[in-house]
């Protein structure tokens, strides 16, 4: 006889754990298959240790700015191996950290790798040896991995994806970076910071296109100033391998170019993990490498759920996470469950300087036919931002003219991904601009920019 | 537990009354259904029956007393194994629980005021489910606000029910359908008995649906409460209208390019009276009546969304043609459905007329919180007679439908007497 469990969940990333942490304080018997690491790519291989590298980039960054705040030091270097071993360190103690939380709520932890057999039953794999399970729900929370195109493929040396580009063991001199979403331009700020050469190719027509098209306008400006290059509109046609070389044949409008680098780093989106997870064995569609699912995150099978990056965009851990809490609620048979509302998911960018945005960009609202007023406010005119030595970033915010709904908020600058969950609150609440208005922002803090920016949508703005 | 047994009310306006005679005695046992004692009021005498079975403990209050408070106990009944020590236990003024009788009349109006829900429990003011906090976003209310939406109209699928954007933008796609949880406690508009779809759909009859607009849900949950809450009686009195129409003509041949109608005399001849008569211009507040000091007249327009009552404001200080103009441009608008809230929320009286479709007489339904709405007949010649001998009159009857919580009999009476006064000597309508 097979093991049976109440709830049974693949993946442990930001999106199974949750739903098996939620699931067992529901008093469901619960397992979490894992094949690697508890945490998933977003803990061990993604926002986590990226934050403690970019974390020693800024310090990086001040330690050559020393002399802003009065102080001066000589012979200032850095260790590549031990920045590398901080971040491990970090992503290891919170990955450690799952575990006990696991343990904790009393969640069996399956490892190898799962597959379904049909009828709530699966196997898992571990390393040839096998073992049948069941479970009244199966929650696919199997996350995603970088993309790779047939002509832009890693090799793991010159040619790299996310993992190798955390874990260098020496400093690129001239680093080529494919893709300016969150995932590129991190690695490109903190190359950047870290004194490399950094090219950036985008294919579209600006850095980071799914931002508000000021703030992307605004960050390369910001990026330029750093030294590094941008190159837009453009497509890396060729990576040619030499010694210790890659030659990249780059397509810029039409025009050839060759350049030489002695790093790649790939980052031209990412694809679900859909494979080998016996989907074939099911009723379960997917569309473009994406687990096709309905609101309440239920597939096609009966029984069987799909959470996070595996059933598609905006690929972020809080939004799986959030998914895992809403499926595991609604198949315990919970009231008061809510479809997620994608509009109010924040996205996050830890480049130099970071870029935080909630709904709808300005350019994107008026597709959608809204009559809008916008505010803005600039870090120049805030005090905090100026003591801080940190006076260039803006505050953007969107609003529907007839409702004063806030549709979308933008910002860019020091901190920003820290404040953005302010008008995401406001966003979840259905604040109009009014609440907004009232609220008390403390001063002095940058988050009074969230305030003048909504004041100056309203022709209101105080310090401007 | 000894079981308290109370004075009943009567009707819903009976405060007091007197016990007028025991037909047991203590020690007698009791079953459901037995007469225990009769009681008068000054409309009707009725029996109370034992509603529980049991053992008459104590009699509370001797026979033939007089104003003995509604809810007071007049008797405890003993339950099985239980002894006249047990009373103790029963505190006099215990909160007053559902009566533990029931009356059966032999008076008509009382028994059919017996069955009414009124009796069982105090009946609250009609207006107090809208003062219950309705759970909403600020942008939804902005938005309901934006498109005329009332809040208790729209079902909130929010966090704890609490209404959101897209169940406003769902209203407004989709017309108001469910009752709002606030109205529904207080009666809601589904039909109680027969569920009629699931009857149609059972017998396979033929039917097409239409869903409920906003106004369409406000009659179905308004007119319900008020027929089921408010203690309705009619009124109703012929107005001969000769010298209306006379004067009519005269007016409107002074008048160059303008008919005043009948209807117009009719607005200003309730706003007279209800100077005349200012009871009548009231509503039940739940502790008290509120006596409105302005004359806001409401008038019953048929739109295409269904009915709706635009008010002629401080009506008895506009002159007739003031009147006549006011209320077509209100008429017009209200067929468009281009009213604002302000101009058919509120008012203190309201008149149905359909007679322009023949209709001799009707019972309205009173507009709650208003206690009077006037349903005006059609004007017809009839014979009359007039000091002894046949004749003939154009004869306009009029049915007053009053809320016995705030105006009695003679009031009303009263206001149709004041208002057939000026139908029939129309030169004091225009004075």
């Amino acid at each position: 006889m097979s093991k049976q469990y109440d709830v049974v969940v693949i993946g442990a990333g930001p999106g199974g754990y949750v739903a098996a942490i939620r699931a067992a304080q529901l008093g469901l018997k619960t397992a979490v298959v894992e094949r690697q690491h508890l945490g998933g790519i977003c803990l061990n291989w993604g926002c986590i240790p990226t934050k403690a590298l970019l974390r020693s980039s800024e310090i990086h960054h001040l330690l050559h700015h020393l002399d802003e705040f009065g102080f001066s030091a000589d012979n200032i270097k850095f260790d590549l191996k031990k920045i590398v071993e901080r971040s491990r360190g970090v992503a290891k103690q919170l990955s450690g950290g799952i575990g006990h939380l696991m343990k904790k709520n009393k969640i069996d932890v399956i490892w190898g790798n799962a597959s379904l057999k049909g009828k709530g039953s699966f196997e898992v794999d571990n390393e040839g040896k096998k073992e049948a399970y069941s479970a009244k729900h199966i929650i696919l929370a199997t996350g995603a991995r970088a993309r790779e195109l047939p002509h832009l493929k890693a090799n793991g040396k010159t040619i790299i994806t996310y993992k190798e580009a955390m874990t260098p063991e020496t400093m690129p001199k001239n680093l080529l970076v494919i893709g300016s979403g969150a995932i590129g331009i991190e690695f490109a700020s903190f190359y950047q910071n870290m004194g490399a050469q950094v090219t950036v190719v985008e294919m579209q027509d600006r850095v980071m296109p799914v931002e508000d098209k000021e703030i992307s306008a605004f960050a390369e400006k910001q990026f330029l100033k750093q030294g590094m290059k941008i190159v837009k509109s453009a497509s890396v046609e060729k990576l040619e391998e030499g010694k210790g070389l890659v030659k990249a044949t780059i397509d810029i409008k039409g025009k050839k170019e060759v350049q030489e680098f002695d790093r790649v780093i790939l980052a031209i989106g990412i694809v679900g993990n859909t494979e080998n997870i016996g989907l074939e064995n099911t009723k379960i569609k997917t569309d473009r490498g994406h687990i096709v699912v309905n609101q309440w995150l239920e597939t096609d099978e009966k029984g069987v759920y799909a959470i996070g990056d595996v059933v598609g965009a905006p690929w972020l851990a809080h939004k799986a996470s959030h998914e895992a809490i809403i499926c595991v609620e609604k198949l315990a048979g919970l009231n008061d469950v809510h479809p997620l509302n994608t509009s109010n998911i924040p996205g996050c960018t830890y480049c130099r300087p970071q870029v935080a945005s909630v709904g709808l960009t300005e350019e994107k609202a008026k597709e959608a036919g809204y009559k809008i007023k916008v505010g803005r406010f600039p870090f120049i005119g805030n005090g905090k931002a100026i003591a801080m030595g940190e006076a260039e970033g803006l505050v953007k915010t969107v609003f529907d003219e007839k409702t004063g709904e806030l549709l979308g908020a933008h910002m860019i600058g020091a901190e920003v991904t820290e404040m953005i969950q302010g008008f995401g609150v406001a966003k979840s609440l259905e604040t109009t601009e009014l609440d907004l208005m009232h609220t008390v922002f403390p001063h002095p803090t940058l988050s009074e920019m969230m305030h003048e920016s909504v004041l100056d949508a309203y022709g209101k703005v105080i310090h401007m | 537990m000894p079981v308290n047994i109370l004075m009943p009310a009567l009707s819903p306006t009976m405060t007091e009354g007197k016990l007028a005679k025991w037909t047991v005695q203590e020690g007698d046992e009791v079953t459901s259904g037995d007469v225990i004692a009769e009681i008068e009021t000054d409309k009707a005498t009725m029996e109370v029956e034992a509603v529980d079975e049991g053992v008459i403990g104590k009699i509370m209050i001797s026979e033939g007393t007089e104003g003995v408070a509604v809810n007071s106990v007049i008797a405890v009944l003993l339950e099985e194994g239980e002894t006249a020590n047990d009373i103790g236990e029963v505190s006099a003024d215990a909160p007053a629980p559902a009566p533990k009788v029931e009356e059966k009349s032999e008076a008509k109006e009382a028994q059919a005021s017996s069955t009414a829900p009124a009796v069982a429990t105090p009946s609250p003011a009609p207006v107090a489910a809208s003062g219950e906090r309705v759970f909403a976003s600020p942008l939804a209310r902005r938005m309901a606000d934006q498109n005329g939406l009332k809040l208790e109209q729209v079902t909130g699928t929010g966090p704890r029910g609490r209404i959101v954007k897209a169940d406003i933008e769902k209203a407004v796609k989709e017309g108001v359908k469910a009752p709002a949880p606030a109205t529904a406690k207080s009666g809601g508009s589904m039909p109680a008995g027969v569920d009629s779809r699931a009857q149609a759909d059972a017998l396979g009859q033929p039917y097409e649906f239409e869903a409920a607009n906003g106004v369409r849900q406000v009659i179905a949950n308004r007119l319900l409460e008020s027929k089921q809450t408010v203690p309705h009686f009619y009124l109703t009195v012929d107005c001969e209208l000769d010298a209306l129409l006379k004067l009519r003509s005269q007016v409107n041949k002074d008048e160059e390019g303008y008919k005043v109608s009948v209807n117009d005399f009719i607005i200003r001849a309730v706003a007279k009276s209800l100077r005349d008569v200012p009871a009548a211009n009231a509503s039940w507040a739940g502790d008290g009546i509120l006596n409105y000091t302005d004359v806001d007249v409401s008038v019953a327009v048929a739109s295409e969304n269904g009915l709706i009552t635009p008010i002629v404001k401080k009506a008895d200080e506009k002159s007739l043609t003031t009147i006549s103009k006011e209320m077509k441009d209100l008429a017009g608008r209200a067929r468009e459905g281009k009213l604002a809230p302000h101009e058919f929320q509120g008012g203190g009286f309201t008149i149905s007329n359909l007679g322009m479709f023949g209709i001799k007489t009707f019972s309205a339904i009173i507009n709650p919180p208003q206690s009077c709405i006037l349903a005006v007949g059609a004007g017809e010649q009839r014979a009359v007679v007039k000091n002894g001998e046949l004749a003939i009159a154009t004869v306009m009857s009029v049915t007053l439908s009053v809320d016995h919580r705030s105006v009695d009999g003679a009031v009303g009476a009263e206001f149709l007497a004041a208002f057939k006064k000026y139908i029939e000597a129309p030169a004091k309508i225009l004075a």
